[in-house]
């Protein structure tokens, strides 16, 4: 956010705040430890809102949770804001000071009334009043989000609905105050640093900018192509075009793991070459040409890792990887030394110090300052620099530095696969504390807390549909159908059902999930997805009583 | 709380004077009597003390005299006054000190503390042997079902101990309450000060306290949600990862033959550090460094026990 991709604020700030906000985040399970520095700001006395459409167990902690309708966040946010403005509780000093296009923003958020916005989101009128004016007075402020924000179709116009509310009351850029994504994996961060996105290069440097890519190209000795790539969900739309023929798959299942997950697969297999290089035999690697076994790089090889307060860490080798897998980077220099391209001996410190070069970012971070000071949070510019706690404390420096940072208006649109009398059902999906993504490296431990694979409906609908916990029902979206038990979930609301993507083998998910995706970033829609849920035709279930009569003495 | 004494920054604090042992001391005020202690390098023996939970003031190992003061001080968690003289080595220090090693010595198993303290064990002189040989060990369930006031009389000819089986009552980690000195660091862990799920509690009262889920039910059928957060404060080996307790079971635990190397998680984007204990090329136990901003020692169930994918290996 203006111009980092990164979170403003450090975990310490979490405990040291006076309110948090969880939007579209169950941090309690998803990330469990930042959850214990919340929970130490709320033992201090922070307030807690969360706002999700599942009372989650990270609601439970809430002083307040809102359960908004699945997609509706951008109208709850600019409600807020309205509230703020009409309550006249913005910080007017900070907008002009530090901000530009407020005007226009305060006229896009005027008709998202309490009352217009209650009707929008499912939230009632007095829950947002309470949160606007908590927010708006507290002194400092935090705004947290996971993928409840960004798996949407409107993943980007929703983070700049957050990013607005924190600049409208300046909670942004001050120690204490900030808006932060916290990130699904160990690298997620780090991979967007380093350049893994289709529009920048390492350090958030634009692919189109000539006088940057001239400064990459002579220290790579190579031309880079001069336009941005393709993003995931443009790859799969020129696979069906047919102008991506050949696939290079590292470190991913996108077999399993993509929204509409037929489809996916029906691209997958229509290349002409997929290489899988992973630490499993995934359902993707058995679809590719050539499978390159790798090592998993958090315990069998070197390197570094960013999380979600910007701080870069090392991850180190313990264990020596097995047969002939191969550290990813390792075999990336080796597939460019067969191509004509010798890059000398590998090594990820190598790498890095090149890195360092390159992106000011990072330069400070030496890996014997890493080692010595438990990680660095960029920006960390020279080895004498400390790293960065917060980020744009320029906003709120007399005279300003640098550019102000602008308001971003944007307007509620309801989710892509409306709900009707044949999808009445809204299906959100998620992960839980003892399990990750696809399953495919959590399913090898033996958690004593894990859930089958099902429905979860709440006990209103489950009654009212007539289903019982356990019972196996047919499960359609406008994409697929699929078949799982239901499971009860007093979480749930009427309206509302909820799966895991955990385990394709027994309840593939993501044949029912949502193909939308987000134009500017690329993110695929999997939070919702309309459907309905029937119970299996007569003559199989009955087929099903037998096979459990036949079982059950 | 009220709202000022919440901002930790820029708070200006002052310094306390005070003299330990004869030595005069400055340390700033709201420290502990450990800290200034610590300032000093006098070495003070802790078994329920640790940097990142609050003070219990369970053990009494760590007592000090204080002089005016009637009776001896934990100085884990006495806050140092102005003018305090403290003393740290005195007779009636030394043999309080004693007297709680050497009764815990005599009841519990301490065969897994750190080798820290078991030298303070014996350089206080602890003499376990004194009150005879052990009593037989409770049969199971035998002493999760004592009640308050419900004692037996004992005749003084063997020494009561807190020995009893192991629990495993799932895949993940064990509890082998033979080992438990009661410091309440897992109950500390599980509640406010980390994970905040208040999963155990000491149940019962004198000899017969224990450490217990609600009703004593398995853990699996109990608030817990498996992160380990009691294993990594442990100082008994109570608590303990099932990969380890199925090592030393089979006699095949090995110190010598093992590394320890600090790692990130692989499982989301906080970046929790993983202390990797690796024997023969498979991870054994999985820890977090205590004095690291992200965890203070934590971790979920996911950092602590998810490795198993690296090493479900086919034959």
């Amino acid at each position: 956010m203006f111009g980092a991709g990164g979170g403003t604020s450090s975990y310490q700030e979490i405990e040291d705040t006076d309110l948090i906000i969880l939007w579209g985040s169950n941090a309690r399970e998803t990330h469990p430890i930042f959850f214990h520095h919340v929970l130490k700001g709320v033992h201090q006395g922070a307030r807690l809102y969360a706002i999700d459409p599942r009372r989650t167990s990270t609601s439970q902690w809430a002083d307040g949770w809102l359960g908004v309708d699945v997609g509706s966040d951008i109208a709850l946010a600019n409600g807020i804001a309205r509230e703020i403005i009409a309550a006249g509780l913005e910080n007017r000093a900070f907008i002009d000071h530090a901000t530009e296009n407020f005007e226009e923003y305060a006229r896009m958020v005027e008709p998202y009334t309490l009352e217009m916005t209650a009707r929008c989101t499912g939230v009632p009128a007095p829950a947002i009043r309470e949160l606007a004016h908590a927010y708006a007075r507290a002194d400092r402020a935090q705004i947290c989000w996971t993928l409840g924000i960004t798996e949407h179709h409107n993943a980007a116009d929703n983070v700049f609905a957050l990013i607005n509310l924190a600049l409208l009351c300046g909670h942004v850029g001050r120690y204490g105050s900030g808006v932060n994504p916290l990130r699904g994996q160990n690298n997620v961060q780090g991979g967007g640093d380093m350049g893994a996105i289709p529009n920048k290069l390492p350090g958030f440097k634009n692919v189109e900018d000539d006088a940057e890519r001239a400064r990459f190209e002579s220290v790579w000795s190579c031309t880079i192509p001069p336009q941005n790539g393709w993003h995931l969900s443009q790859m799969f739309e020129a696979m069906e075009r047919g102008d991506l023929r050949t696939l290079y798959v590292i470190g991913e299942n996108p077999a399993d793991s993509e929204a509409d997950a037929p489809h996916a697969r029906k691209l997958l297999e229509g290349l002409d070459h997929l290489v899988v290089q992973d630490i499993f035999l995934t359902n993707t690697a058995r679809m590719a040409d050539v499978v390159f076994p790798a090592a998993a790089d958090w315990c069998e090889y070197e390197g570094t890792v960013t999380n979600s307060e910007r701080r870069v860490q090392r991850v180190r080798k313990a264990l020596e990887p097995p047969g002939e897998a191969r550290p990813d980077l390792e075999i990336i220099w080796e597939l460019a030394r067969r191509l004509g391209n010798d890059w000398g001996e590998p090594g990820a410190e190598r790498a890095w110090d090149e890195l360092r070069s390159l992106s000011a970012m990072h330069t400070g971070m030496s890996y014997e300052r890493l080692d010595a000071m438990g990680g660095i949070q960029w920006p960390c510019p020279d080895e004498n620099h400390p790293g960065s706690p917060f980020l744009h404390g320029r906003l709120w420096e007399e005279p300003r530095g640098g550019p102000p940072a602008p308001f971003t208006p944007v307007e509620f649109v309801a989710p892509l696969d409306e709900l009707n009398a044949e999808f009445p059902i809204r299906l959100t999906t998620g992960r839980r504390l003892d399990s990750y993504n696809t399953g495919v490296q959590t399913g090898g431990y033996s958690s004593p807390m894990r859930k089958k694979e099902s429905l979860f409906l709440c006990p209103e609908d489950a009654e009212r549909l007539g289903f019982a916990e356990g019972e196996r029902v047919q499960v359609s979206s406008r994409r697929g159908s699929i078949e799982a038990p239901v499971a009860i979930e007093s979480s749930l609301r009427p309206g509302l059902a909820f799966m895991t993507v955990h385990s394709a083998g027994e309840v593939d998910t993501n044949v029912l999930t949502s193909d939308a995706w987000d134009k500017k970033s690329g993110t695929a829609d999997f939070k919702a997805t309309a459907i309905r849920v029937e119970r299996i035709a007569a003559e199989r279930g009955a087929r099903h009583e037998v096979a459990a009569a036949g079982t059950s003495h | 709380m009220s709202r000022a004494a919440r901002f930790k920054l820029g708070v200006i604090k002052r310094t306390v004077e005070l003299t330990i042992d004869g030595v005069a001391v400055e340390v700033p005020e709201g420290a502990t009597i450990l800290d200034a202690c610590n300032k000093l390098g006098i070495v003070t023996p802790t078994l329920c003390y640790l940097s990142t939970l609050t003070p219990v003031n369970a053990c009494r190992v760590c007592v000090v005299e204080v002089e005016k003061a009637r009776v001896l001080a934990p100085a884990c968690s006495r806050k140092v006054e102005p003018g305090m003289v403290v003393h740290t080595d005195s007779e009636r220090v030394r043999h309080s000190r004693r007297m709680v090693f050497e009764l815990l010595s005599s009841s519990v198993d301490m065969s897994l503390v750190s080798g820290e303290v078991k030298g303070w064990i014996d350089s206080y002189g602890s003499d376990a042997a004194r009150y005879g040989p052990p009593a037989p060990p409770a049969k199971v369930g035998e002493r999760d079902a004592r009640h308050a006031g419900h004692h037996h009389a004992v005749d003084g000819s063997v020494a009561e101990t807190v020995a009893q089986p192991v629990k495993i009552d799932n895949d993940l980690y064990v509890r082998d309450y033979s080992r438990c000195i009661l410091c309440y660091k897992c109950v500390e862990a599980c509640g406010e000060d980390a994970q905040n799920t208040f999963a155990i509690a000491v149940a019962g009262r004198g000899f017969d306290a224990r450490i217990a889920t609600e009703f004593d039910a398995p853990l699996t059928d109990s608030a817990c949600v498996y992160c380990g957060n009691c294993i990594g404060v442990c100082p008994t080996g109570a608590l303990m990862p099932k990969s380890e307790y199925d090592l030393r079971q089979q006699g095949r635990w090995d110190e010598a033959r093992q590394t320890v190397t600090q790692t990130v998680c692989s499982f989301c984007g906080v970046g929790c550090n993983l202390d990797l204990t690796v024997q023969d090329n498979a991870i054994v136990r999985v820890d977090s460094p205590l004095e690291h901003s992200v965890t203070h020692g934590h971790l979920c169930i996911k950092g602590r026990f998810g490795f198993q994918h690296v090493q479900n290996l086919p034959d």
